[in-house]
């Protein structure tokens, strides 16, 4: 379908946005701690030491904020599970390691605003008695390292780090710390045995990082934006944040479109928002063209086409209709975009990212990726099909982590909705698409 | 892992002799330098990956002699230190160019024009991938999704953003640097050296005035939602060209 611009039945866009991570992103200097100050920064940290650890624990429980990695698991009982009076050191750790195909919403965030992540790590360390805390960027962005070595420095000499933190006698080191480039380190527990100076793989769990994480000590591993959406919790309260978004599902949070849209970027809007909503208030897809296929968050959950427009974009809607809400990462092809070409590239991307630890991800990926370029050449046979269903049902849930799903993910939705242009590019022997017609500069040079 | 068409040629005949050590001076200079990295640690061993980058830092990539120095700082075998050297796809394996040009071809950027930019590039600059050119100043290769999908298609030089590329502007950035003109990405500061990059990767602060601040607090992508919901009207469709053409230039065709 062609989206119009009927979007004043769904309501003005002021209100269907909610921006409170980004409110002050077009500041000069959004990302220092004197902007962030003028605009509530370190307030919900006040708010915080007022109470004593296990209320603030109870406190972000009940605001229901779930986690916006991709798995959507409650924060706050994450952090009630690490064990208390233990006597071993407890360690937060933030996953700012964001991979996923399509997603693109910690790295501006961090850019623009790190003390909302740095105010929302001292909260969480008090919360679950910690002393020192990392942040495991991905390497590949270091505009974002820079920004992070900045606010941490400005947030240890305005006494927020260090020891004695506003005089409540906490203390709190936090280590900025640069990744290598291996898409793995997203699983956490991956990203745990890297900051431990190792390959990046995943740890067989039990032990979960609650009870053995980093130097198999009670750790959280949380994302960037959940840890970041805390201090405004804190600040506004937790009905405030509950006001938003839905029942299981609540709060703001940030969706990124991207893709043959006329209004790539970020929109922080309550959880719930469609992308048919997203797409009116933004101008839709490109002039004279329809949406073909979109993720609802990053290459790992499976794909949706333009009958999927009307899903509410939050856990439990995304959930219902067959695929996960993830990273909100919102890739949209339009009608020039091959599937072949892009569920091939994405399938090579997991045979270059898988760690290589166990044996259905590792070979299944590789195969994937050969029966996928001969489809794509025009050399496969129709059997091909069912084989790449067949490969990819035995990586599906039979690997050691999620980065097997994920690859599972694209092949599964793909072959569901575009059989037909699997069997074209078989029967055709060869490719139908001209990727020209797909570039972000193809319709000005055609009208130039 | 896949790995780097850069590995050195494997050799059937006699075991390799222990790499040699850096020299005096320079393993001094090191030393201090990994003591500090490995004070941000409760255990040395989580400095492994800093220092390998710091290695970088120093040589441009990570030799024999860099792992030798990482294991003897850590207390590790050298074959420990390669094993996790080999993982990750942004230690190099051999020398390479002052600026690591990478181009998204992941299936958004690819599709938005990504293809079609690295295929101009290898072409413009007669390399292939993971290639450098004769000059020893660029070095050019594909990359993984790279978190910046609202500014596509997207190349990456020394890990700094260079959003909204074409083919045209892409040329024109490396021409800049093979022609050693100062060059500054859309998002991130000034391009400085692969070994300098290198360094601030280690955890080192990057001390040049004015490089935390540099292309402001966000760019115009990530700004889009917030002035929508301020009731603005965004500027829609706008293709950003950092380099040499104009925005006039693209306003005309739609």
């Amino acid at each position: 379908m062609t989206v119009t611009t009927e979007m004043h039945e769904n309501g003005a866009p002021e209100k269907l946005l909610a921006p409170v991570l980004s409110a002050f992103w077009d500041e000069p200097q959004s990302w220092t701690l004197e902007t962030y100050r003028r605009h509530e920064g370190y307030e919900g940290l006040r708010k915080a030491l007022a109470m004593t650890p296990d209320d603030l624990i109870a406190y972000v429980k009940d605001s229901g904020l779930r986690g916006r990695g991709g798995a959507g698991f409650p924060t706050g009982m994450k952090w009630q599970f690490i064990p208390q009076g233990d006597g071993k050191p407890h360690y937060l750790v933030v996953n700012a390691d964001e991979s996923e195909p399509g997603t693109c919403k910690d790295i501006p965030l961090l850019f623009a605003n790190p003390h909302s992540l740095i105010e929302g790590m001292i909260i969480a360390c008090y919360a679950i008695r910690s002393e020192h805390a990392f942040i495991y960027l991905r390497g590949e962005t270091v505009p974002v390292l820079r920004r992070l070595h900045e606010a941490v420095r400005e947030a240890y000499e305005a006494g927020y780090l260090g020891t004695d933190i506003l005089g409540s006698g906490l203390k709190l080191d936090i280590t900025v710390h640069a990744g290598a480039g291996a898409y793995i380190c997203g699983e956490e527990t991956a990203l745990l045995d890297s900051l431990e100076g190792r390959r990046g793989q995943p740890r067989l769990r039990p032990p979960f990082p609650a009870v053995e994480g980093l130097y198999a000590c009670p750790t959280v591993v949380n994302n960037v934006e959940s840890i970041a959406s805390v201090p405004a919790i804190l600040n506004r309260g937790k009905d405030w944040f509950k006001a938003m978004g839905t029942e299981k599902s609540p709060g703001f949070t940030l969706y990124s479109l991207s893709g043959h849209v006329v209004g790539p970027g970020q929109y922080e809007a309550p959880l719930g928002i469609t992308l048919r909503q997203l797409l009116d208030m933004s101008g839709g897809m490109r002039p004279g063209h329809r949406l073909k296929f979109w993720t609802p968050g990053g290459s790992s959950t499976p794909m949706f086409t333009d009958e999927h427009l009307d899903v509410p974009l939050d856990y439990e809607g995304v959930g219902a209709a067959g695929s996960m809400l993830g990273t909100k990462a919102l890739q949209c092809f339009d009608e020039t975009t091959c599937v072949v070409r892009a569920v091939t590239r994405w399938t090579e991307f997991y045979a270059h990212e898988s760690c290589g630890k166990c044996t259905p991800c590792r070979e299944g990926t590789y195969w994937l990726v050969q029966l996928l370029r001969d489809i794509e050449a025009g050399k496969g046979v129709m059997s091909d099909l069912d084989k790449l269903n067949d490969i990819a049902d035995n990586i599906n849930g039979k690997s050691f982590c999620a980065l097997g799903d994920g690859a599972a993910s694209p092949i599964f939705s793909s072959l569901k909705y575009f059989r037909e242009e699997y069997e074209q590019h078989i029967t055709g022997k060869g490719c139908p698409f001209d990727p020209k017609k797909s570039t972000l500069w193809a319709d000005t040079e055609v009208n130039a | 892992m896949t790995a780097s068409p850069q590995t050195p040629g494997v050799s059937l005949g006699m075991p390799q002799l222990p790499a040699p050590d850096f020299p005096a001076d320079v393993r001094a200079r090191l030393e201090a330098d990994a003591r500090e990295v490995i004070a941000r640690y409760p255990d040395s061993r989580s400095a492994l990956l800093p220092l390998l980058h710091l290695t970088q830092s120093e040589e441009g990539y990570v030799s024999r002699t860099g792992i030798r120095f990482c294991a003897e700082v850590l207390g590790l075998t050298t074959a420990e230190v390669t094993a996790v050297a080999t993982f990750y796809t942004m230690y190099r394996r051999g020398p390479s160019g002052d600026y690591q040009v990478g181009v998204c071809t992941n299936t958004l950027c690819a599709v938005m024009g990504g293809d079609a930019i690295f295929e101009e590039l290898k072409e413009h600059l007669g390399v292939g991938n993971n290639e450098t050119t004769p000059d020893g100043k660029v070095t050019l290769e594909h990359i993984e999704c790279n978190a910046a999908c609202d500014y596509a298609p997207v190349v990456m030089v020394n890990w700094e953003f260079f959003d909204n590329q074409t083919p045209q502007s892409a040329k024109a950035m490396v021409d800049d640097l093979l022609a050693g003109r100062p060059v500054a990405p859309t998002r991130g500061a000034p391009l400085c050296t692969y070994k300098e990059t290198a360094r601030i990767l280690a955890g080192f602060p990057d001390e040049r005035p004015g490089a935390v601040e540099a292309s402001g607090g966000a760019g115009p992508a990530s700004l889009i939602g917030l002035r929508i919901a301020r009731g603005e009207t965004p500027e829609h469709g706008r293709v950003v060209h950092p380099r040499g053409e104009s925005a006039a230039d693209t306003e005309e065709g739609e």
